[in-house]
C-alpha cells in the first residue's frame, strides 16, 4: 500500500566482503577439494545468481576429516582449559570485528534480511563464542562431576535459516569442553562457515580442531554413522533426526537433537494486544518462518479474536518485503527454491482442506524466491496447517474460550519446542507455562535467545539443550 | 498340632497395574524356580495387551504424580522405605531364593535398597536446584530454568540384582514426577511383584508404578514401539535386543537409557547385568528423564530516577 512518503533504497554495501569463485573443504587446517571432485554452486536466494561454487564432500572426505579431528583431539584435550578459553576468546573476537562482513555474506547466502543478520545473528555468534570460551577452565565446576571428560571427536550437521549461529551452537561449547569437531553445513548456506574456517586459521587454531565439510546429505549420514565419531549434534528437520536416532542405536555415540516445532502463541483477552501483535509477527515471520521454534499457531481468546486478527493484518500490511540487504527490510527471500516449493504445497492444502487464507498485499520481486506473509483463519487442530511444521512465512490462527482449553490446544501437538504466553496476570503466565510442554516458554515476549540460556525440545521436538550450562553436558562424559 | 505337620498356604503372584493386582489378561503363568532349578511360585506371563494397559495407567496417573508437590513425593518415596522394613523378612527370603544368596547377604542386598528409597525421597526436593537455574541473559529479562519429568517411562529391571537393581532404576524415575511401566527380571520377578504390594500400602498412587512379570522382549518391544511412551530405560536389556528397542524408541524420539558398558570379565550379552548396584548412584539416573523448561518474562524498568538500592 502506498503512503505519502516512501522509503528510498538503503542497501548494505556488499564491498565488504570478497567472495572466492571457489572453495575447497577446510580439513586439518588446509583447504582442500574433495577426493572425487566433486562440486556444486550456491546461489543468493534473493537474485539467483551464483556466488560461488563450493568443494561437495564424499565418504571419503568425512573418513579424512574425523581422522584429523581424532588426531588434534589428542592434543587439544589435553591442553590446560585456560589456553583452550583463549582460543576460544580469539575467534570471538575475531568475529565482532569480522561482523559487517559475516552479515552481508550470510545475508547474501541465506537470504535474510541484513537487518536480522547484523543485529540478530552475528551479536548472538559472537556472545556464544563468548559464554563457552569462560566455561573451558571451569568445568570443574559446572555440576557434572570433578573432573569432566570431552567425549573425542564431534560430528556436527547443521541446517540452512540460521547457518553462523548453529555453527556457533555446536562449535563454541564443543570446544570448550575439549572435543574436537567435523561439522558440515546444509548445502544451500555453505559460505559463512568456510569464512568461520579462515576466522580459525586467524586465531592460531591448532590444526584438524575444526573441520569444515561442506556437502549434501551424503555427507551428513557418512559423517554420523562414522564409527569413529563419538558424538553427534544435529540441528534439522525431525524426518532426518529420526533417522539419526536409528543410525546411532547400540552404538555408544552420545547424540543431541534439536528438531521441529509448531509452537503455540497463546494470547489471553487481557494482554496489551498492540504489544502482543508486534510479538506474533517476531514470532512467526523473524527470518521468514524459516525458524523451528516460530510461533506458527497463533491461539488467541475468543473474546479479542476479531480486534486482534485486525490489528494483525494491519501490521502485515506494513512489512516491506524485497532486497535482503536493504537496511528496511523485514522480510526477505525463502532460503531454496525446494523450500518454497514446499511452503507453497502446504499452503495449498491448506486452502484445499477449507482454511480461509490471507496474505500481506505486497509485490514479489521477478527473481529470487518469495513468499508473502501469510495466514489463516477458520483453522481447526485437525488442519494440515495447525499440525505440520510449514518453515515458512505462514500462521494459523485458532480460537480457545478457557485458559485449560488453550493449554490443551498448546500441548496437541508432535513437537514441543517452544511456546508463548501474553496476558497481563503474572499468576496466569506462571499457571500456563508450568502446564505446557515445550523446551523454551516466552512470556510476554517471543523469539528471545541468549548463550546463557538452555534451549532445546520437548517430545518430538528433540533431546538435549543447548546454550548454557545445560549445554555442556552434551559434549561431557557424565554417565 | 505341630508348626511341622501344617501345610503351608503358596501364594498367588499377581502383576501390579493402575494401584490392582491383576492376573495377566492372557491367563498365562511361567514357572519360576530358585538358583538351584527348585520350584517357587508361578508368575504371571504378562502380554502386549497387559503391557499397552499398564501404559494407559501410567499415564492417567502423570498429571496427579508431576504435579504433586517434590516435597509429597519425598515423604510418600520415604514411606515405601518404612514399609518395606516393615516387611524385610519375606523380601530377604525371596531375595535369597530368586538370587541364590545366604540369608546375610540377601539381608544387606534388602537393607540397601531400602537404604536407596531413603535416598531418592530426600532427592525429590533438590534435583530441581541442582539441575536448574537462573540464567544471566544479557537483556532485561527474568529467565529460568526448570527441570520437568519427560513422562511415561518404561523401565527393564536388571535380569540379575532382582531388587536391590530393580528398586534403583525404578526409584530415580518416580522420584523426579514420572510414571513407570517396570518389566521385572523375567528369570527372578517374585521380589518386583512382592514390592508392587508394598507400594500400593505406601501412598503411591496407583498407576505411579506399573509391574509386569513375563518375558523381557515380548513386553519390551511394545513398549519401546508404544508412541506414549516417553521414554525408555534399556537395562534388562542384552545388546541385541537394547540394539533393536532403540531403534523403535527413534520412531517418537523417546528419551533411550542405554545399557551400562559390559564389565571387565566380559558379559557376552553386555549391559548393566554386570553394574555393581551397591556403589553410589550418582544423579544420571535422575536426569536421564528430566526436560528441561527455560520461561523468559520481561523485566520491565523502574525508570532513571528509581534508585538501585
Amino acid at each position: 500500500m502506498a503512503s505519502a512518503f516512501e522509503y528510498a533504497p538503503a542497501p548494505e554495501s556488499r564491498a565488504v566482503v570478497d567472495i572466492a569463485p571457489s572453495y575447497g573443504l577446510f580439513i586439518d587446517g588446509e583447504f582442500t577439494e574433495a577426493a572425487d571432485g566433486k562440486v556444486f554452486k550456491t546461489v543468493s536466494p534473493s537474485s539467483e545468481e551464483v556466488l560461488s561454487e563450493v568443494a561437495r564432500a564424499g565418504a571419503a572426505d568425512v573418513d579424512r576429516a574425523v581422522k584429523a579431528a581424532r588426531k588434534a583431539f589428542e592434543k587439544w584435550s589435553a591442553l590446560p582449559g585456560s589456553e583452550r578459553a583463549k582460543y576460544l576468546f580469539r575467534i570471538a573476537r575475531i568475529i565482532q570485528e569480522r561482523s559487517r562482513e559475516l552479515a552481508v555474506l550470510e545475508t547474501l547466502d541465506n537470504g535474510k534480511p541484513i537487518k536480522e543478520t547484523r543485529d540478530a545473528d552475528l551479536p548472538l555468534v559472537a556472545a556464544h563464542f563468548f559464554y563457552y570460551a569462560g566455561w573451558a577452565d571451569k568445568l570443574d565446576h559446572a555440576g557434572y562431576g570433578a573432573n569432566p571428560r570431552p567425549l573425542g571427536v564431534a560430528g556436527q550437521v547443521i541446517p540452512w535459516n540460521f547457518p553462523l549461529l548453529m555453527l556457533a551452537w555446536k562449535i563454541a561449547p564443543a570446544l570448550a569442553t575439549g572435543n574436537t569437531v567435523v561439522l558440515k553445513p546444509a548445502e544451500t548456506t555453505p559460505l559463512s562457515a568456510l569464512f568461520f574456517a579462515d576466522i580459525c586459521r586467524q586465531a592460531g587454531l591448532p590444526k584438524g580442531v575444526v573441520n569444515i565439510l561442506t556437502g549434501y546429505g551424503d555427507a551428513g549420514e557418512a559423517l554420523v554413522t562414522h564409527p569413529d565419531v563419538n558424538k553427534v549434534a544435529f540441528t534439522g528437520s525431525t524426518a532426518v533426526g529420526k533417522a539419526i536416532a536409528r543410525s546411532v542405536a547400540g552404538t555408544d555415540k552420545k547424540v543431541t537433537l534439536e528438531l521441529g516445532g509448531k509452537g503455540a502463541n497463546i494470547v489471553f483477552d487481557d494482554a496489551p494486544i498492540d504489544q502482543a501483535v508486534e510479538g506474533i509477527v517476531t514470532g512467526i515471520f523473524f527470518n521468514q518462518g524459516q525458524v523451528c521454534c516460530a510461533g506458527s499457531r497463533l491461539l488467541v481468546q475468543e473474546s479479542v479474536r476479531d480486534e486482534v486478527l485486525d490489528a494483525l493484518k494491519r501490521r502485515l500490511s506494513t512489512l516491506r518485503l524485497g532486497d535482503p540487504l536493504d537496511k528496511n527490510t523485514d522480510i526477505g527471500a525463502i532460503n531454496s527454491a525446494e523450500q518454497l516449493a514446499r511452503i507453497t504445497a502446504l499452503v495449498e492444502t491448506g486452502e484445499a482442506e477449507g482454511a480461509e487464507r490471507w496474505s500481506a498485499p505486497c509485490e514479489l520481486p521477478s527473481s529470487g524466491y518469495w513468499f508473502a506473509p501469510t495466514l489463516f483463519t477458520n483453522v481447526t487442530q485437525a488442519h494440515t496447517v495447525a499440525r505440520d511444521e510449514i518453515f515458512g512465512p505462514v500462521l494459523s490462527v485458532l480460537t480457545f474460550r478457557t485458559p485449560d482449553e488453550a493449554v490443551a490446544k498448546a500441548n496437541n501437538s508432535q513437537y514441543g519446542l517452544s511456546a508463548g504466553i501474553w496476558t497481563e496476570k503474572g499468576s496466569r503466565i506462571l499457571a500456563v507455562a508450568n502446564k505446557l510442554r515445550a523446551g523454551v516458554v516466552w512470556a510476554n515476549t517471543f523469539n528471545k535467545f541468549d548463550p546463557t540460556s538452555p534451549f532445546g525440545g520437548y517430545k518430538e521436538s528433540g533431546y538435549g539443550r543447548e546454550g548454557g550450562r545445560h549445554g555442556l553436558e552434551a559434549y561431557l562424559d557424565v554417565r | 498340632m505341630s508348626d511341622n505337620n501344617r501345610l503351608g498356604v503358596f501364594k498367588t503372584y499377581k502383576l501390579y497395574v493402575g494401584g490392582k493386582f491383576p492376573r495377566s489378561e492372557s491367563g498365562r503363568v511361567y514357572e519360576v524356580s530358585d538358583s538351584k532349578g527348585q520350584w517357587l511360585a508361578n508368575a504371571p506371563q504378562s502380554s502386549r495387551k497387559d503391557a499397552r494397559d499398564a501404559v494407559v495407567a501410567a499415564r492417567k496417573a502423570f498429571g496427579g504424580w508431576s504435579g504433586a508437590t517434590a516435597y509429597n513425593r519425598g515423604q510418600v518415596l520415604y514411606r515405601v522405605a518404612e514399609m518395606l522394613e516393615g516387611r524385610k523378612d519375606q523380601f530377604v527370603r525371596e531375595v535369597a531364593a530368586s538370587e541364590g544368596l545366604s540369608k546375610s547377604k540377601a539381608a544387606a542386598v534388602v537393607d540397601a535398597a531400602i537404604d536407596r528409597w531413603v535416598w531418592y525421597a530426600g532427592w525429590t526436593d533438590k534435583i530441581g536446584q541442582i539441575s536448574g537455574g537462573a540464567n544471566p541473559v544479557a537483556g532485561p529479562f527474568f529467565n529460568l530454568s526448570t527441570p520437568e519429568p519427560t513422562g511415561v517411562v518404561a523401565v527393564l529391571a536388571p535380569r540379575k540384582s532382582s531388587f536391590l537393581g530393580l528398586v534403583s532404576v525404578i526409584a530415580p524415575v518416580i522420584a523426579t514426577g514420572n510414571t513407570a511401566v517396570v518389566v521385572a527380571s523375567a528369570d527372578a520377578p517374585l521380589p518386583a511383584l512382592s514390592l508392587g504390594e508394598v507400594l500400593a500400602t505406601s501412598d503411591v498412587p496407583g498407576g505411579v508404578v506399573n509391574i509386569l512379570s513375563g518375558v523381557t522382549a515380548e513386553l519390551a518391544a511394545p513398549l519401546a514401539a508404544h508412541q506414549d511412551v516417553n521414554a525408555i530405560d534399556l537395562t534388562g536389556a542384552d545388546t541385541a535386543l537394547a540394539k533393536e528397542l532403540e531403534i523403535a524408541a527413534a520412531d517418537n524420539l523417546k528419551r533411550v537409557l542405554r545399557p551400562g558398558p559390559a564389565d571387565a570379565d566380559g558379559g557376552a550379552d553386555g549391559g548393566a547385568d554386570f553394574a555393581d548396584w551397591t556403589a553410589s548412584p550418582g544423579t544420571h539416573r535422575l536426569t536421564a528423564f528430566l526436560e528441561t523448561k527455560t520461561v523468559w518474562h520481561p523485566t520491565g524498568a523502574l525508570g532513571a530516577a528509581g534508585s538501585s538500592y
